[in-house]
């Protein structure tokens, strides 16, 4: 169930010189918020710049002083997020979510390695919580162009049962971006899935390696979009799509919704390259009732009107 | 104080308010039905609907504009058997007012989703007719931009529907809107929705490529009400007597009594919809309150009723 709802911002802070943390109170949305959803937050007076801007959730905070309240990260790319980072305790947030299909969790006890890349690693903090809790042996390769875009390496050492950290600078860590020795890690790890979030390349990289190796990966895209709940088809993704046919199984590509299918896709379903060609390739007509491919061991099922949380 | 009449009739269709939900913006009402009762909606003009399901576009489809956004998301949509066997049935079960928009490359096209819509037609309240999308007999010319086709496209519906009420959405990028309009109601249009979206483009000034993978796309949101309000000024006063659903960057009640002040009997919420799903229900009650304050039993006084004089 998403909600249309009022937040106050309970605290701002920094991490690093880079990313601004904005926790607010909204316990509708964080008593039902799972990792990978995201919510949809209105900037400023909406007269010039009139979309939502979504952002993935980094921390949801269920206890102590603090609990009920969500924690956003974001660094400033235009007026919309200017304007967040200039906000402050007690202001009032307009806010929609939870939004989209989440990260699906292992179905039994599993290695996981989670790779990040810049701010885009926000929700593996979420995420790492969350297996945590269930049991679940959390594995981090974390990256950005420099020190100052690491988002929060310090919390990455104390979650990680292995971490890694790369700088593409080598100002930080290990020089070189977060898919580089990706394998060795794997196999030091004995990791069992990958879950990724951040830019569109590195997500390609690390899911042509899972693919090659046989590794189930689940990817949180970031793609532009004016709604965020399923209506303006404009953050679409190409995906490898199953549906039954009259005898068998048959495998078409359509134009999946990151903002209700997504943004957690399979990412060995989605066409990361050449897409636009593929789709127009692919004859068949765009499935009704087109589900997404399912992985070994991980529970995708459900509606895909539903996102995890419903 | 007495409570207003906010129902209208737009010709022969009686509408419980006049604050519809613009095609393309709202799905076909489940998403929405997350933040309101599509019941209480003046009416549910539904994504267009083609004769077989449409893939769209590639990406990106969509990027914000000053006080705007352009969209190129070529019609995704289910096609109208799926609309036919799913949305309706389960719109009407919402106690939802429905105006199906149809959409298609031919006139052939149109005239056979009607014929799939004709079983459901006592249910609809209306069909809108979307014929903003490149006409493929016409290569260079939306159907809307010819007096010749739109009339075309009018006359061959109404033959298949002529128990229901049709209303061509025209556009804005036209020299003379009249002429078009002229044609519209020659062939039996009982209704004008006026505007559809701006051609618009934009150019990332780093990577020199359109901002839309479709290159050139439709500008809607508060930048273009100005438009619309000259534009349904213009038809109104060249057909006092034709109903006219208005839209164009309504984003509140003063917003919707612009556009009928100048001529509109209803109004319908687009990109607006983005931003607040409620946005139709909140406009509706804004329109209430106004005639309260301002003494106006029913809406209907408020329509054409710009002061040029005096």
């Amino acid at each position: 169930m998403m909600l249309l709802t009022r937040g106050e911002v309970l605290g701002h802070k920094r991490y690093s010189e880079h990313y601004h943390s904005l926790t607010i109170v909204a316990p509708e949305i964080g008593e039902r918020i799972t990792p990978g959803q995201f919510v949809n937050i209105k900037c400023g007076d909406g007269s010039a710049h009139i979309l939502r801007r979504p952002f993935s959730v980094y921390r949801v905070h269920k206890r102590g002083g603090w609990a009920s309240t969500i924690e956003i990260v974001f660094d400033i790319r235009g007026a919309g997020t200017r304007h967040l980072s200039q906000l402050r305790q007690h202001s009032s947030v307009d806010l929609v979510g939870p939004l989209g299909r989440g990260f699906a969790l292992p179905t039994r006890r599993a290695h996981c390695l989670l790779v990040g890349g810049g701010v885009g690693a926000a929700p593996l903090f979420f995420l790492a919580d969350e297996l945590r809790n269930d049991g679940h042996r959390v594995d981090v390769v974390l990256g950005a162009r420099s020190t100052r875009m690491l988002l929060n390496p310090i919390e990455v050492r104390r979650l990680a049962s292995i971490s890694r950290i790369t700088t593409e600078d080598g100002s930080a860590g290990e020089r070189g971006r977060v898919t580089d020795g990706l394998e060795e890690m794997m196999e030091r790890c004995e990791t069992e899935i990958i879950y990724t979030c951040g830019p569109h390349p590195m997500l390609e990289a690390v899911s042509k390696v899972c693919v090659d190796k046989e590794i189930p990966v689940q990817v949180a895209v970031e793609e532009l979009m004016a709604c965020g709940y399923g209506v303006c088809m404009t953050c679409v993704m190409p995906v490898r799509s199953r549906r039954r046919g009259k005898d068998e199984v048959e495998e078409e590509v359509i134009y999946a919704r990151s903002c209700t299918e997504g943004p957690v896709f399979n990412g060995a379903a989605v066409l990361w390259n050449g897409a636009a060609e593929a789709v127009a390739k692919d004859q068949s007509e765009l499935s009704p009732t087109g589900v997404p491919v399912r992985q070994s061991f991980v529970d995708t099922s459900g509606d895909e009107h539903a996102p995890p949380g419903n | 104080m007495s409570p207003v009449d906010l129902s209208v009739r737009v010709g022969s269709v009686e509408l419980k308010n006049p604050v519809l939900v613009a095609s393309g913006t709202f799905g076909s009402g489940r998403e929405g039905a997350n933040f309101l009762e599509v019941g209480q909606v003046g009416g549910i003009i539904t994504k267009s609907m083609t004769l077989v399901p449409w893939k769209g576009k590639p990406t990106p489809r969509m990027c914000e504009t000053p006080s705007g956004m352009l969209n190129a998301i070529g019609i995704q949509n289910k096609g109208v058997d799926y609309f036919v066997s799913q949305d309706l049935p389960w719109l009407l079960n919402s106690k939802a007012t429905v105006i199906a928009s149809i959409a298609g490359n031919t006139v052939d096209e149109y005239v056979k989703v009607a014929d799939k819509l004709r079983t459901g037609a006592r249910e609809l309240a209306a069909v809108e007719l979307n014929i903003s999308c490149p006409n493929l007999e016409d290569r260079n010319n939306m159907f809307a931009h010819s007096p010749d086709a739109t009339a075309e496209v009018v006359s061959e519906v109404k033959r298949a529907l002529p128990r229901v009420a049709v209303w061509p959405k025209l556009s804005p990028n036209v020299t003379s809107l009249t002429a078009i309009a002229g044609a519209a109601l020659e062939a039996g249009a009982d209704g004008l929705s006026l505007i559809n979206t701006l051609f618009g483009m934009a150019i990332d000034v780093e990577s020199r490529r359109p901002k839309l993978a479709g290159v050139v796309g439709g500008l809607s949101g508060p930048a273009i009400k100005p438009i619309a309000v000259r534009a349904i000024h213009e038809v109104h006063r060249a057909f006092p007597h034709v109903p006219i659903i208005g839209q164009g960057g309504v984003t509140s009640a003063e917003d919707a009594l612009e556009l009928m002040m100048a001529g509109a009997s209803a109004v319908a919420v687009g990109t607006h919809n983005f931003v607040n799903p409620r946005a139709s229900v909140d406009v509706a009650q804004g329109i209430a309150s106004y005639m309260q304050s301002h003494d106006i039993d029913s809406v209907v006084d408020l329509v054409g009723m710009v002061k040029l004089e005096g």
